[in-house]
């Protein structure tokens, strides 16, 4: 075949886009992980959760996470039976090393975890300009860090205060559910750490998961239901006072 | 922790959008209200204000070629921007901007500069000599017929891309209200009034600037202010601010009366870490005084000098009053926890990459832009209409 300079005109740009696949690399192999068998979430069983702060460590430890960033936290919630719809809320450091005794201990008190929800119909996936985070087939908000701008419009948009920019990155991060390890069937280091099983890894695809016995059962809420982001991060026995 | 009320979400406590993103919708809004002014004398025939047409363009480009640099600045990763041209998330406000930009820079701005100064390039390409005439050469792009019937063809054509600009201009700053205006996240921002605020916010600061660079031109050049201009200006300047104050309070009251779950945290947080800025810069400073000010000349008679100050001072008050709006909308937005329960501080450096000094350069920069373009492209009467004696026009 002749090629003529037309031709070579118009087969660089493809050329150059297809050498920008093969630059990016091949994903690392996960043996026997099929996407579409997975819709992965979380369950929390708040009355489970002591406070601790060992899902924040474990999560720094195994995810690198920068000091003073979090991709996951903990917050503990006091809630006044005078006035439940001002709660007082701390959480030192993220809840990492642990809390402090409480000043009031009337009312309630309790702690909260929060992450990343992976929203199904997530805010922060339909706002990034480039799609560099996007929601994976088997249903977990990610970033791609080679590829986003770092425009921090994601982390505007995110209702839960889950996202933040790397300094060392300069790129949006958040919580992955540890998709490195749960696409090789480990459960995330948060769940893995945690001395009351009140983190509990769900793949609701799954009809042999406990999950959905649970959520049968329990009453069971998401955060922030008014903002309809469709979130998979589920709260059992979530107080109102939540936001 | 310093700086923090209350409780914040741990990743909120630093602020994301910095006082350049406050930059980004101030410059946006200059241009698009710089060519609505432009608009007026070439689409809906208010001859009036024709000493100010092309001075409007100019400024319209000047400051759109700054535009996009505080978010070239913010950016992480600036070097990947140009992947919002290659592969734009199509659910994305954002990805929008850069073919939002482009449009109304190449489709719009430059081509009507072009139609509009052509004839009087053709004729300095020929009278001028040295590097002066090889610029101007290659600004004819080739085209160097001016005959009557190429010259009404370019008045035609120029007329139709105002047209057609005038909605690109409401895209261009609608669309910056739009980014802001619909993330649900935050209620300080989700608003559909946004978009609606943002481009009479951006029509009032661009005609105030226009307005304000006509007198002090005009001035500096020892020539004569044009009133009948200038009071036009002014006059329109009045209208559309009252429109954009009555939008603005629409928006406020409506918040204070539905009064929803953001409202404790919003209201505090107007009445303590913005008042400076919201109620004393933005509305009492920044609007209700220079519509007082512009309201006194449509009622009073007063005399040329008293108007040209009162002018002057309404101008300076408005640009300032609108750098406050766009401030108290992206810093604001940002000082409130999306828990309602607590409040940052921002603290602004000073020589950084996104601190004061870079803030001040980049609202420099389309002044220095501006000048040189005056110089290349004489937005003056004398200029235009001037015939150079020597030169003949090409065929």
């Amino acid at each position: 075949m002749n090629i003529t300079r037309r031709h070579l005109l118009l087969l660089l740009p493809a050329a150059s886009v297809a050498w920008k696949y093969v630059l990016a690399g091949t994903p690392e192999a996960a043996p026997n992980y099929k996407l579409s068998e997975h819709w992965w979430g979380m369950l929390i069983d708040l009355p489970k959760c002591i406070g601790c702060g060992n899902c924040v460590r474990a999560c720094q430890a195994e995810n690198d996470v920068p000091d003073g960033y979090f991709r996951t936290w903990v917050e503990r919630y006091h809630v006044s039976d005078y006035d439940i719809e001002n709660p007082q809320v701390d959480s030192p450091d993220g809840g990492k090393k642990g809390f402090p005794p409480a000043k009031d201990v009337k009312g309630k008190n309790f702690f909260v975890p929060k992450l990343c929800n992976h929203c199904a119909d997530s805010p922060c996936t339909q706002v990034c300009p480039v799609g560099a985070t996007f929601v994976s087939q088997d249903g977990v908000v990610l970033v791609d860090p080679k590829y986003c701008l770092g425009c921090r419009y994601c982390v505007q948009a995110c209702p839960y205060g889950c996202r933040f920019i790397n300094p060392r990155t300069n790129t949006a991060e958040k919580c992955t559910l540890c998709y490195h390890r749960i696409t090789k069937g480990l459960t995330t280091a948060c769940c893995e750490n945690c001395p009351t099983g009140a983190r509990q890894l769900a793949d609701l695809r799954n009809p042999a998961d406990p999950i959905h016995e649970f959520l049968k059962t329990h009453s069971v809420h998401v955060l922030k239901p008014s903002m309809a982001t469709r979130a998979k991060v589920y709260y059992n026995e979530l107080d109102g006072s939540v936001r | 922790m310093p700086g923090v009320d209350g409780f914040m979400y741990p990743n909120e406590i630093e602020l994301q959008w910095s006082v350049l993103i406050v930059l980004y919708p101030f410059l946006t809004g200059l241009v698009a209200g710089a060519f609505i002014l432009a608009s007026l004398e070439r689409v809906f025939q208010v001859e009036a204000v024709k000493p100010t047409y092309r001075l409007a363009l100019l400024t319209a480009l000047s400051f759109l070629l700054v535009a996009p640099l505080p978010l070239q600045l913010h950016l992480g990763h600036p070097e990947r921007s140009y992947e919002m041209y290659l592969t734009p998330h199509r659910t994305s406000a954002m990805a929008m901007f850069g073919f939002v930009y482009l449009w109304y820079l190449m489709a719009v701005l430059v081509l009507e500069i072009w139609l509009d100064y052509r004839r009087q390039i053709v004729l300095l390409s020929q009278s001028s000599t040295g590097w002066k005439r090889a610029i101007y050469s290659v600004m004819t792009l080739g085209s160097t017929n001016i005959s009557e019937r190429a010259l009404a063809i370019d008045e035609k054509a120029g007329w139709l891309i105002t047209v057609i600009g005038i909605p690109s201009a409401f895209l261009l700053h609608g669309y910056v209200g739009f980014i802001f205006g619909s993330i649900k996240a935050n209620p300080w921002w989700s608003t559909p009034l946004m978009p609606v605020v943002f481009i009479f916010s951006a029509m009032v600061s661009g005609i105030a600037l226009v307005m304000l660079l006509y007198m002090l031109i005009t001035w500096a050049r020892r020539q004569v202010i044009d009133m009948k201009c200038v009071d036009t200006v002014a006059r329109y300047l009045f209208y559309i601010f009252v429109i954009d104050f009555s939008l603005e309070m629409l928006d406020l009251i409506h918040r204070i009366y539905e009064a929803d779950e953001s409202f404790r945290s919003l209201d505090f947080m107007v009445h303590s870490k913005l008042y400076l800025s919201h109620i004393v810069v933005q509305i009492a400073l920044g609007t209700i005084a220079p519509i007082a000010l512009l309201g006194l000349t449509q009622v009073a008679k007063l005399s040329d000098i008293a108007r040209k100050r009162i002018y002057a001072a309404a101008g300076c008050l408005t640009l300032m009053g609108i750098f406050a709006m766009r401030w108290n909308v992206v810093i604001g937005g940002q000082l409130f926890s999306k828990s309602f329960l607590g409040y940052t501080t921002y603290k602004m450096g000073l020589v950084a990459r996104e601190g004061l000094l870079m803030a001040i350069l980049l609202t420099i920069l389309p002044f220095a832009i501006l000048w040189v373009l005056v110089k290349v492209l004489p937005p003056w009467p004398e200029a235009s209409s001037g015939s150079i004696p020597d030169a003949e026009p090409a065929r």
